[in-house]
């Protein structure tokens, strides 16, 4: 019995398993090997296996004497030797860092709502908030990029509202706005479902007794019913943070040269520049900032919990 | 007091839906607009879905898209539930780690680490290997969907099964697939559309070899705005839209717990 049990968990957890070692574990683990490789003379990465000159035949070109020509720290040198590297990446953490307080400002109050709405309401309401996120992502940005056009009956407006008042017209295109406001656009959704989770839980009860013990409104707010959303707003965060930390599309349309990010950067070393091991180097310096920020955001949650409880 | 309150919290919730939905009716608008630019109305055409019609490159892209998504949905779904149950059934470190992280990382590090590897093994980029890195972020929000399905299942109901007399297999068969069908088939939905959908891990994986709707897409946007995309995009959210009420006729409750 307890043989059979074993063939069976195998059986079931076998392939997916595979799979994903194959497709996910490998090429991640070649990746990180690959930010101490050279590039190779055509782009791509400097092969480790290749003819000998003498017989011709596939081998190992890396020997215990020869491994230096092989492996180096230098890409990660190239990293710390010119800030401008790092800036960018500051830069990302402040546009991921914008997007996600922005996205909660908008969703806290929708979020509230939602969970204080009649029972029958609430999916419906909740599947409107969906919705557009089922939507082609490219979609969602090309939409704003009519809106935010030069042409665009918004762009126009504004800048006859500007010129009334005698400021000269802007441009929303191409700009730090433009990427903010399309990060916003396209992770709403990821704010809005997690805090929607937790604030449907709260006990309506302890807002009576708050206003029965005298709380104003402002109060019952900051002393209930947001310490009590903490982990909610920590999970949104995370979803919001760590995705927009990463894109690359959304400044490739809306951004212009003043508005790339870290995923730009990573994107124009595979595919452009084609310098692999230093776009390795970005991506694990990416994953690394994730990593950070999803153990943080998993300890501080936990804290917000043990807090409430 | 308490009106005042919810007036206010009523304008901020209407804002917000207004900020999620204008945007796209204004793409649905100007797909109608007998004019090549997204500015001004001009009047009401469906010329632009006749250009679509005829546009060569846009038909082998939709023709690609659907191919690898209906691959991608058939074999993510049948490793994905695998996952699931098997996350559900025992204790396991590594599935669960390797099922979640390619959800929780940014795309661009699964599509730049699928690049290398499928360079590296001389693969001919390409529908292949564009499906294959598909079927590997599918995965995971297959199994979650299964795995959430059935934790909500009573365990007894297998239990009372064996007791009478059914085999593990049979008591799989009977019992629990019939169960947890709804979370597989929302599954399925969820591996197609994210699949058909699929930017980033695409942009990466295709090389020049194949074409999909949103790669078409991109490189049309970035060019000029034209209202040929408009266009396709209202008709990709007229699909999309169709694959929900269907999700939600067949699978309610797997639609409500994602």
């Amino acid at each position: 019995m307890a043989k059979s049990n074993r063939i069976n968990k195998w059986l079931i957890s076998g392939p997916p398993l595979l799979y994903l070692i194959i497709f996910f574990a490998i090429p991640s683990l070649i990746m990180a090997f690959a930010a101490f490789r050279y590039p190779g003379d055509y782009g791509g990465l400097l092969p480790l296996i290749g003819p000998n000159p003498d017989t011709g035949a596939n081998e190992l070109l890396v020997t215990a004497e020869n491994w230096r020509d092989y492996l180096t720290f230098d890409n990660f040198g190239l990293f710390f030797s010119d800030p401008i590297y790092i800036e960018l990446f500051l830069k990302s953490f402040w546009y991921a860092g914008i997007t996600t307080l922005a996205c909660l400002l908008l969703a806290y109050p929708l979020a509230w709502l939602i969970a204080r709405s009649p029972k029958k309401y609430r999916d419906l309401m909740i599947l409107l908030v969906i919705l557009p996120f089922w939507s082609n992502f490219l979609i969602r940005v090309y939409a704003w990029m009519i809106i935010l056009g030069p042409q665009g009956y918004f762009t126009m407006a504004l800048n006859q509202v500007l010129g009334v008042v005698g400021l000269g017209p802007v441009q929303l295109m191409f700009s730090h706005f433009a990427v903010i406001i399309v990060l916003v656009y396209v992770h709403l959704p990821f704010m809005v479902l997690p805090l929607y989770a937790n604030l449907e839980k709260h006990d309506m009860a302890l807002l009576d007794a708050a206003q029965d013990l005298g709380a104003s409104g402002w109060q019952r707010f900051w002393k209930v019913t947001w310490p009590l959303s903490l982990p909610g707003v920590w999970a949104g965060a995370a979803l919001v943070f760590i995705p927009a930390l990463g894109m690359f599309a959304v400044p490739d349309l809306v951004g212009g040269t003043d508005g790339i990010m870290i995923g730009n950067l990573i994107k124009q070393q595979f595919l452009d520049s084609r310098d692999w091991p230093f776009g390795s180097v970005l991506s694990i310096m990416l994953t690394l900032a994730v990593l950070l920020l999803a153990g943080l955001a998993a300890m501080v949650g936990r804290g917000g919990k043990r807090d409430a409880l | 007091m308490h009106s005042k309150q919810s007036k206010w919290l009523w304008a901020a919730a209407l804002l917000a839906y207004a900020f999620l939905y204008v945007p796209l009716i204004i793409v649905v608008v100007y797909s109608f607009n007998d004019s090549k630019l997204n500015a001004e109305w001009v009047g009401f055409t469906f010329k632009w879905y006749e250009h679509l019609l005829h546009n060569e490159q846009m038909l082998v892209a939709a023709r690609n898209s659907l191919l690898i998504a209906i691959v991608t949905s058939c074999c993510a779904t049948v490793l994905g539930t695998l996952a699931g149950i098997a996350m559900h059934r025992y204790k396991l470190r590594l599935l669960p780690l390797l099922v979640l992280t390619p959800i929780a990382i940014p795309e661009i590090l699964m599509g730049v680490s699928l690049l290398i590897f499928f360079v590296m093994l001389n693969m001919t980029l390409g529908l292949v290997s564009v499906t294959l890195a598909h079927i590997a972020f599918c995965i995971g929000f297959v199994a979650i969907v299964v795995r959430s399905r059935l934790q909500g299942m009573d365990d007894a109901l297998v239990e009372a099964a064996r007791d009478l007399g059914a085999t593990p297999l049979q008591a799989f068969r009977l019992v629990t697939m019939p169960l947890i069908m709804p979370g597989i088939i929302a599954g399925a939905l969820m591996a197609f559309t994210l699949s058909i959908d699929d930017f980033v891990i695409t942009f990466f994986t295709a090389g020049a070899g194949a074409s999909t709707l949103p790669l078409q897409i991109y490189s049309m946007i970035r060019i000029a705005v034209t209202p040929e995309v408009n266009a396709i995009s209202t008709l990709l959210m007229l699909l999309t839209l169709v694959l929900i009420l269907i999700a939600s006729k067949v699978a309610p409750s797997a639609l409500r717990a994602e």
